[in-house]
């Protein structure tokens, strides 16, 4: 396959890698400061947690936000502060592992690939544009069909459907620094392979791959609590916040601020994540001259 | 039209196929061949071990991985997806029903969406730089970030429960007026709308201002051509293959949101009639679910490639 954008996270990874780089310093703060805080919640979050995460604190379900309870109460009655405060760590951390797994994957399959026999490069690439073409909720959703849903499952099908696009990525940076000077003569001089690739080519393409990074870990984000969003990710007793979304629709109708409040954690998350990304790109190009 | 690119959309063709194959094979890879042994999982563990013996020859799983999957693919091509199991029904008749349903509502999002992004890409792309064009990067910056159940919840709270103006589910049965018919479905279209217009309005602005900066259309310019036709006469025309491939690459997104929005909205569609196969582990059903998805995919990432061969002169007119 041909396409350039063969996935949607590759579009958008182009885009925002791409955008133009004129004033957005404030929104790129906003964007360090909304990870910054996500982080922090992710690490103390179970411990900054008022209440106990599964009892039932109140008799009032939905309530609003209260002196005692200042998020609220969900459909049992459970405080929500601290259900969000625990479920971040579910989703940050899960989301985490993945995206560092499927970066660094992709990373080493891409210089790999680079410095490999022609034969073994195409085996690769092929393999990785057959991943390309399945959406990653298709592929989530078939895995989770297939062997149920855990933890270790939905860690292993977000790495599955996000390895081959940062593959493609640093594969197309790997490849134009293999053709740079210094490459060619560390390669006469006869370092072996695996000194190429680590010392010669991945220092120079770490920034980037790095800025991948943080976008895969939005996407992952978006994929695994849309999946608990259907009662496919996470299961009970534990949630991540997209479960809260979940077990709390029945809230919708009341306006209740426990489906409200963990569906914005997850997009002040996210946002966050792409606007800080955005920031650091546009940095760089307006660094480099590019654009 | 030459000999040339007749000879890029047949290569183009036969990778697509390539690439579906491959495709049903990983899909058959994960649902049939990994997960144990479908015949020991459905008698249950104080099954004898004749029991399960002659249940897997009956099955057919006595026989290699390879055999079995051409059998799959055989039947699939023919038409015969299997029976679904959690409905005893066959899987066709299941998914019938439903298609129509989801095609529906990608229709309705894609009349308004298409429209919607044109403008607000091209527009975005003339005042490159002002108000509306810093407005529309960061509005497509969090509409791509933020999750489809967001806006689906914050939709259905303004609209559904706060105002009253549109009811929080959708029955695609009971339509007789076109009153009704918006009324059901403005919110699962405005939510996929969200997403999609985002993303194409980004790719349609880069499109047009990549003809902008080119020199044909400085040439223009001097020469003392009005801005808006400098845009509607002369960079249009140049940028209508990306835009093409914009929108159709675009569209291939509501293949993940429509998951999420059916299922949010109750809606009877193919996707939620997926989410339920895979939560019952109706192998079946989720096996033609897949199949269907990942082929409309596959035919919509076709048709963006097929749009940037046909407009690029230089393939064009070797």
């Amino acid at each position: 396959m041909n396409n350039l954008i063969g996935k949607p996270q590759t579009a958008a990874v182009a885009l925002a890698l791409g955008k133009d780089p004129h004033g957005s310093s404030w929104l790129g703060l906003i964007g360090a400061a909304l990870c910054v805080i996500w982080l922090l919640v992710a690490i103390f979050g179970p411990w900054l947690a008022p209440h106990p995460v599964g009892e039932v604190v109140s008799d009032n379900v939905f309530d609003s936000l209260s002196a005692a309870y200042p998020l609220g109460t969900d459909y049992l009655g459970r405080d929500m502060l601290s259900r969000i405060l625990v479920g971040a760590r579910f989703t940050v951390g899960l989301a985490l592992v993945a995206a560092v797994l499927s970066s660094g994957l992709g990373t080493a399959c891409a210089l790999l690939s680079v410095v490999s026999p022609k034969w073994l490069d195409e085996l690769i690439s092929r393999l990785m544009d057959a991943f390309i073409s399945i959406p990653s909720k298709m592929l989530a959703l078939i895995m989770v069909s297939a062997f149920g849903s855990s933890v270790t499952l939905l860690v292993c099908a977000a790495v599955l459907s996000y390895t081959p696009g940062a593959f493609r990525i640093a594969r197309s940076m790997a490849v134009n620094i293999e053709a740079l000077e210094y490459v060619q003569v560390a390669r006469t001089r006869g370092e072996r392979r695996l000194y190429i690739a680590c010392v010669e080519i991945l220092p120079n393409m770490l920034n980037p791959v790095l800025a991948d990074l943080g976008l895969r870990f939005g996407f992952i984000v978006l994929l695994l609590s849309g999946m608990s969003f259907l009662g496919l990710g996470v299961q009970p007793p534990d949630a991540d916040l997209g479960s809260l979304v979940r077990e709390n629709i029945g809230g919708l109708t009341q306006g209740a601020p426990a489906i409200v409040l963990p569906a914005l954690a997850i997009g002040t998350l996210t946002v966050g994540v792409n606007l800080f990304i955005d920031r650091l790109s546009s940095r760089r190009n307006r660094r480099t001259g590019g654009h | 039209m030459n000999s040339n690119t007749l000879w890029l959309i047949g290569r183009r063709l036969g990778a697509a196929v390539v690439t579906l194959l491959i495709v049903s094979m990983v899909v058959f890879a994960i649902t049939a061949v990994l997960p144990g042994d479908a015949a020991q999982q459905s008698l249950g563990q104080f099954a004898t071990p004749e029991q399960v013996a002659a249940l897997r020859v009956k099955m057919g799983l006595d026989q290699p991985g390879v055999l079995r999957y051409l059998h799959w693919l055989m039947s699939l091509l023919s038409g015969d997806m299997g029976t679904s199991v959690s409905n005893a029904v066959p899987v066709t008749e299941l998914m019938a029903g439903r298609v129509p349903n989801t095609l529906m509502l990608a229709t309705a999002t894609a009349l308004v969406s298409v429209p919607v992004a044109l403008v607000l890409g091209i527009g975005s792309a003339m005042g490159r730089g002002g108000r509306l064009d810093g407005f529309m990067s960061f509005f497509t910056l969090m509409m791509v970030a933020v999750p489809e159940f967001l806006v689906a919840t914050l939709a259905v709270l303004i609209f559904a429960v706060n105002l009253g103006w549109l009811s929080a589910l959708s029955y695609s049965s009971e339509i007789t007026s076109p009153w009704q018919f918006m009324r059901t479905y403005a919110l699962p279209v405005m939510t996929l709308c969200c997403v999609i217009v985002a993303q194409m309005a980004r790719m349609t602005r880069a499109a047009v201002i990549d003809q902008l900066d080119s020199p044909y259309v400085e040439m223009a310019r001097l020469k003392g051509v009005s801005r808006v036709r400098v845009v509607l006469r002369h960079a249009l025309p140049n940028a209508i293959g990306p835009i093409a491939n914009a929108i159709a690459l675009s569209l291939s997104y509501l293949l993940g949101g429509v998951v999420i929005v059916e299922t949010i909205f109750n809606y009877p569609g193919i996707a939620s009639l997926m989410v339920d196969a895979v939560t019952n582990r109706d192998m079946a059903l989720v096996q033609a679910c897949t199949m269907l998805f990942c082929a409309a995919y596959l035919t919509l990432v076709l048709i963006a490639d097929l749009c940037a061969i046909l407009s690029n002169p230089r393939l064009r007119n070797q």
